[in-house]
């Protein structure tokens, strides 16, 4: 786990990178879809990017928005693509990953969906884009200050399982009651011997309020503290945005004696041969064989290209 | 060697191709136009327009053209479609006491002025399949006599139904029921700006606990199969409020809009809606007489089981303000207004068609970590024992392999 120095950046330049994002987008009536730039129209963009400031200035604090209906379905990454709607400009450079992977089927429509509405560049590398909107991975490549993070979150309260009551998880918020959820941690132990929680691990952001990180991987979860990137989630069919800014404190929920792991594999990647990443399992017959693959492709590309493979042989 | 999935992108263009012509079915057979559906499935063009929340006939009949015939599918693409809509203004409150009615019925009177009208309904029809339909056959066009030549002739015609006052309002005038906006939030309290303005909540995230204006327009949208079924349970006795069907009308009304710039209101237009209002449950206090409550139902178009349903799920909801202990799922505001919406459930639904591979991928990480160590423990304890004799010792492990995993699917 890294334990990067922590500092806090003065809000106004998180709010400059937000506004950055937006710089230059106002007059154009891009493209050939009839559709304002990135599809949502100006007042709505300006009514989400007050609540991710919010976010921002509030980390891990779950922002009620007025989400839009989308041209996708709810649970789709509507509540992502909003966030990625509000914040992008032309110059932005846009990668959509599912499951790590570029090319499966609902990423691919998100891209396409921006690449019509809002004309801007796309791309697969990690290093190239400023924006990457996710769903359930954090990409493998560390991410670098100025790049942003956009996360689509299906449920964005860690305590909905708990208790479904909105009513009582934001009086539970509020309160720091988290206890529950330490109980819920133990009772696991108690059972299996292990967390059974093994995505969507519950965090703690910056020693305050307990935040769902959408259902990546707890594999990701370290990636989140300290990241240099800003991670904006965004929740279209619960109506809530989030935020950790840049290099915020964010500690996965433990005990002392059973403290946060995350999930390793004694398999190899069979492309790449990485053995760091995380590892998607393929069937390859009705034998029982199976083959281990990265599940971030562009990671696993470039180490492919790079000749990691030979290095690993 | 292994060759990993590609091709997201052509898959989901050759599915779209492959839709399309599904969606048209046999060219041999002549193309459905949107203006036929308009006018012979509209029903489904009512529904769609309802849980759409948009009033365009013609639109909602496209919709459910490119949808198949879908209704939920149809009412996704008019709401997507409807929330680019610029706002202008909200319309003054809807008269419906104006409304030119089709069809008006109380099952509380049997005369009452304006009378019974039955208009054009399903009701007393026997459900018996009509085969001439399925020849082709036009049954009971004008044209054709039909053997009673004396049926009566089934357009509303000349013969305009005379004004016809809300049957609650007869009650009202008697003290017998609660006044319509009694309890409803914008009579007390802040009486300030934001009483003016109703709430949206397509513009603002939904709070608890909302006023009734937001839950009723909350229902107004919501799918008519749920709350067809929240209505009935409350029927059976999950949160019973003893229900009569005070008056339902169906009709024509002006929707009239007032720009500030003007100062008085015109008319923009006249929409069709279905309308019920329930007499419910009477309640009274000690310093407060005995009287009945309401539930209200509105939808456009003719759909009337969704305002009967919303009527009755509306005075369930009210449980709370009236007093009443809240104990059923008709009546628990979070769990109704939170799960009213087909585009929310169908579309969360259906997201388990995305990939969850890594997430999959994690939980069988953890499931053979378990699985491992379980068998582990057990070859470890069973040496000297025998089978029977482990069961004190098994305390702390799960006694299946079948528990298990249905725990750890749960977590």
């Amino acid at each position: 786990m890294t334990s990067a120095a922590l500092y806090h950046k003065p809000d106004s330049q998180i709010e400059n990178q937000i506004e950055n994002q937006s710089d230059g987008q106002n007059d154009s009536q891009s493209n050939s879809t009839g559709y304002n730039f990135a599809y949502l129209d100006e007042q709505t963009k300006r009514m989400i990017r007050r609540c991710l400031l919010k976010a921002v200035a509030v980390p891990g604090y779950q922002v009620p928005f007025g989400g839009r209906e989308m041209p996708l379905p709810y649970g789709w990454g509507t509540g992502g693509m909003q966030v990625t709607a509000t914040i992008i400009g032309q110059d932005d450079v846009l990668k959509v990953i599912d499951q790590g992977a570029d090319d499966t089927t609902n990423a691919v429509s998100i891209r396409r969906f921006f690449a019509r509405t809002a004309g801007v560049a796309t791309t697969e590398s990690t290093r190239e884009a400023s924006v990457i909107q996710t769903r359930h991975r954090i990409p493998e490549t560390p991410l670098s200050h100025g790049q942003i993070l956009v996360y689509q979150v299906p449920i964005p309260d860690p305590l909905r399982f708990i208790e479904p009551r909105e009513t009582e998880t934001r009086k539970m918020h509020a309160l720091q009651e988290y206890g529950v959820m330490h109980v819920k941690l133990y009772e696991d132990i108690a059972r299996f011997g292990h967390i059974a929680t093994t995505y969507a691990y519950p965090v703690k952001v910056n020693g305050h309020y307990v935040m769902d990180p959408s259902p990546i991987p707890k594999f990701d979860n370290p990636k989140m503290h300290g990241n240099p990137a800003l991670q904006l989630f965004g929740a279209g069919r619960e109506k809530r945005i989030y935020a950790i800014p840049p290099f915020t404190r964010v500690e996965s929920l433990d005990f002392e004696d059973h403290p946060f792991e995350i999930q390793g594999w004694d398999q190899t990647c069979e492309f790449c041969g990485s053995d760091h990443s995380f590892l998607d399992e393929v069937v390859t017959d009705d034998e029982g064989g199976r083959i281990f693959i990265c599940s971030d492709t562009d990671y696993c590309n470039q180490r492919f290209a790079n000749g990691a493979r030979q290095e690993a042989v | 060697m292994y060759v990993a999935v590609k091709g997201g992108e052509k898959a989901i263009d050759q599915a779209h191709s492959w839709l399309d012509e599904t969606r048209r079915g046999d060219t041999s057979i002549p193309e459905l136009s949107v203006a036929q559906i308009r006018q012979q499935m509209g029903l489904a063009v009512d529904r769609v327009m309802a849980e759409g929340s948009l009033y365009d006939p013609e639109l909602a009949a496209l919709a459910l053209k490119q949808a198949s015939g879908d209704a939920i599918e149809a009412i996704f693409l008019l709401r997507a479609y409807r929330t680019t809509l610029p706002r202008f203004l909200a319309s003054v409150p809807m008269e419906t006491n104006t409304m030119a009615i089709r069809r008006r019925i109380s099952a509380t009177y049997k005369d009452l002025p304006g009378g019974q009208v039955l208009g054009p309904t399903y009701d007393y029809t026997h459900r018996l399949l009509d085969f001439t339909l399925l020849a082709n056959g036009e049954r009971g066009s004008p044209s054709h006599s039909s053997p009673h030549s004396s049926s009566p002739s089934t357009q509303a015609s000349d013969e305009t139904v005379e004004d016809c006052p809300r049957v609650l309002d007869f009650l009202n005038s008697e003290g017998l029921i609660e006044s319509p906006l009694a309890n409803s939030g914008r009579t007390q309290s802040d009486g300030s700006a934001e009483s003016a303005a109703p709430a949206d909540l397509t513009r603002q995230p939904l709070d608890y606990p909302a006023g009734r204006d937001l839950r009723l327009q909350a229902l107004a949208r919501g799918d008519e199969g749920f709350l067809l079924a929240l209505a009935y349970s409350t029927q059976r006795g999950y949160g019973r409020n003893h229900p009569f069907a005070g008056e339902i009308r169906q009709g024509e009304v002006a929707v009239e809009i007032a720009p500030e710039e003007l100062g008085f209101s015109v008319i923009v237009g006249d929409i069709q809606v279905s309308e019920c209002d329930m007499i419910n449950q009477f309640i009274g206090t000690e310093t407060e007489a005995p009287r009945f409550t309401r539930g209200y139902g509105l939808a456009f178009g003719n759909s009337e089981r969704k305002a009967l349903a919303m009527a009755l799920v509306d005075r369930a909801l009210r449980a709370r303000e009236l007093g009443e202990d809240v104990v059923s799922p008709a009546q628990d505001e979070e769990f109704v207004l939170a799960h009213c919406d087909n585009l929310d459930s169908s579309g969360f639904v259906s997201h388990l068609k995305l990939p969850h591979y890594v997430d999959f991928q994690s939980e069988l990480v953890l499931l053979r970590r378990l699985r491992k160590e379980f068998e582990e423990r057990k070859s470890g304890r069973q040496g000297p024992k025998v089978n029977t004799t482990s069961k004190p010792g098994n305390q702390d492990e799960p006694s299946t392999d079948n528990e298990q995993r249905r725990e750890v699917k749960q977590a």
